[in-house]
């Protein structure tokens, strides 16, 4: 479940801290574990993801996963990242049954071992989610 | 029943068949967890099989054999439950499905327009004190209360060492309160509160005085007429009983004033279109089915722990509690949040550790060690927002937990680190 990947995003997250400008700002719990997450999305012209910046707190695995979706969504598109969010969404919802796709997730593939502890599922998942409602909430 | 033998850990373990399974990948299993949920011995499960096995029936309702065996069973657990706590009598202990549920129908007969006895009426202006270190369950039913009667919910603070902070209790507790609630024992700080002085000051104002006793029966003795409170709440699985049954004990009188909780079969005398009358305690709060197999599993676990004795279950416990104190304080950043001596504590030790999660700690004792301990807020999010933390990790002692467990968690702790260093 520790792989070294999620560990390294943990102790040196990516893209960290809230930034200006921005379109949306969410704030998303996980009320079981207290884990939280402020998420700010900025888009440009043609769906294009300008930045996603983003602060926290929680356990290495929620943590993690937010400064990889940092990585995988700065500088793409809306399109494209929201099939990496359904991608990596089926994966965690899995129970570790489901084969995942390195071509579509790159790094977040790393959080394929979490699909197996379901109470953990959650906490990977905050802040992707997070990340899709402030999409929503941007383009609305 | 007095203890047969001195206490024995290795003897007391063989009782308890989980405690000698392995985990998936052969890891050997640390229960660190009972301040959650216990485990069972064998006395308890085999109790139980042979009850389902051999005696079942309806309690109360059926007049065959089988019935009255099993209502003979029944109605025997609690008579060893009312011995058991000290229970002036066997009427004053009524089956719930667990402490919330005890906690839920004392909240109930509160401002409730159907119970006219004065001690329990309540409106706005009117007063109802907690602590800050409840469990959610010693909590929520009471902002229940004040949300639907207009009262005000007012709440003892915590200290840094984690006692309950007790030097405004004079302005705190008046003429106002009319009811206080608080945790004997603490679930995260371990903290055992004394009663007796906040009940010297209830009583000076004539008020009731509850306490939550789930983790402080199960770990020493408990006798109700001494504590000389109104309430006492307790639930069976975490006393080497079964879940899904917990006990309300109350004093006959004011149990008698109480109207009903929950309406139903066998908590009537008699029934009419238009009303009802009730049954006498206990079987006036006790409607429907109840939990008759559990009931007769709790009588058994509370005949284990009498054969075990309590003393020396407290006393093992508070050489474990002792051992895993300082032995915690050694491991760098570590941080117990609670008492850090033995003195008026219980066997639950709660700490954090700097820059991990302990959601991470958790885990990584479980995967690379089998050691079972709580992460969380362990349903007392107020005294985690007191210390200014989100969660913390819990390991909790039983009489069957060992000082080499404790080594494992410190070796296990040091792991963790390692991994996150």
């Amino acid at each position: 479940m520790y792989q070294e990947l999620i560990l390294e995003h943990y102790k040196h997250p990516q893209g960290r801290g809230l930034r200006e400008p921005y379109d949306a700002e969410v704030h998303h719990v996980n009320p079981t574990c207290g884990d939280e997450v402020t998420m700010r999305v900025k888009l440009g012209d043609g769906g294009k993801v300008l930045d996603v910046s983003y602060d926290g707190q929680g356990c290495s695995i929620s943590q993690a996963a937010a400064s990889v979706l940092h990585e995988l969504a700065t500088g793409s598109t809306v399109h494209e990242s929201l099939s990496v969010v359904d991608e990596f969404t089926r994966l965690m919802q899995g129970r570790g049954q489901v084969e995942a796709d390195e071509d579509v997730l790159g790094d977040a593939v790393a959080f394929a071992g979490v699909a197996k502890f379901p109470a953990r599922v959650k906490c990977a998942l905050l802040a992707w989610m997070a990340y899709k409602d402030a999409l929503v909430r941007s383009q609305a | 029943m007095t203890s047969a033998a001195p206490f024995d850990v290795e003897r007391i373990r063989k009782d308890f068949p989980i405690l000698s399974r392995e985990l998936p990948g052969g890891r050997p299993l640390v229960y660190l967890d009972s301040g959650n949920s216990s485990q069972k011995p064998t006395l308890v499960i085999e109790t139980m099989r042979e009850h389902l096995a051999q005696h079942y029936g309806n309690v109360g309702r059926a007049l065959h054999a089988l019935g009255s065996e099993s209502t003979e069973a029944y109605e025997g657990a609690r008579d060893k439950i009312a011995a058991f706590i000290g229970a002036p009598s066997r009427d004053e202990v009524i089956f719930t499905k667990n402490a919330s549920e005890s906690i839920n129908l004392v909240a109930y007969a509160f401002g409730n327009p159907i119970n006219t006895d004065e001690r329990f009426k309540v409106g706005p202006g009117d007063e109802i004190v907690i602590s800050e270190m409840e469990h959610h369950s010693n909590i929520v039913p009471w902002q229940l209360l004040a949300q639907r009667t207009g009262a005000t919910l007012r709440w003892f603070p915590v200290t840094d060492e984690g006692r309950l902070d007790i030097e405004g209790l004079n302005e705190l507790v008046n003429e106002r309160t009319k009811i206080v609630s608080i945790v004997h024992q603490s679930n995260v700080l371990g903290t055992v509160n004394s009663e007796s002085p906040i009940l010297a000051r209830v009583r000076e104002v004539g008020a009731l005085m509850m306490l939550d006793a789930s983790q402080s029966v199960p770990h020493q003795a408990v006798d109700v007429a001494e504590l000389g409170v109104d309430f006492v709440a307790f639930t069976g699985h975490k006393m080497v009983g079964p879940s899904g049954i917990g006990v309300l004990w109350g004093r006959r009188e004011l149990l008698d004033a109480m109207p009903p909780f929950l309406g139903g079969g066998e908590m009537i005398e008699a029934v009419w279109m238009d009303h009802s009358t009730y049954a006498p305690v206990p079987h006036k709060f006790e409607a429907g089915t109840p939990p008759i197999v559990e009931a007769v599993g709790l009588g058994a676990a509370v005949d284990y722990l009498t054969s075990v004795g309590m003393e020396e279950i407290k006393q093992h416990e508070k050489e474990l509690t002792g051992y895993a104190l300082d032995a915690l304080q050694e491991v760098n950043g570590l941080r117990i949040i609670g008492p850090r001596t033995v003195v008026a504590r219980g066997g639950t030790v709660s700490f954090t550790m700097e820059g991990i999660h302990p959601h991470d700690v958790g885990q990584i004792l479980d995967d690379v060690y089998g050691i079972a301990v709580r992460v969380g807020h362990h349903c007392a999010r107020p005294l985690h927002l007191r210390f200014g933390i989100p969660a913390t990790t819990r390991a909790s002692f039983y009489l069957y937990n060992t000082t080499a467990e404790i080594d494992a968690l410190v070796r296990g702790l040091h792991h963790v680190q390692k991994v996150f260093g």
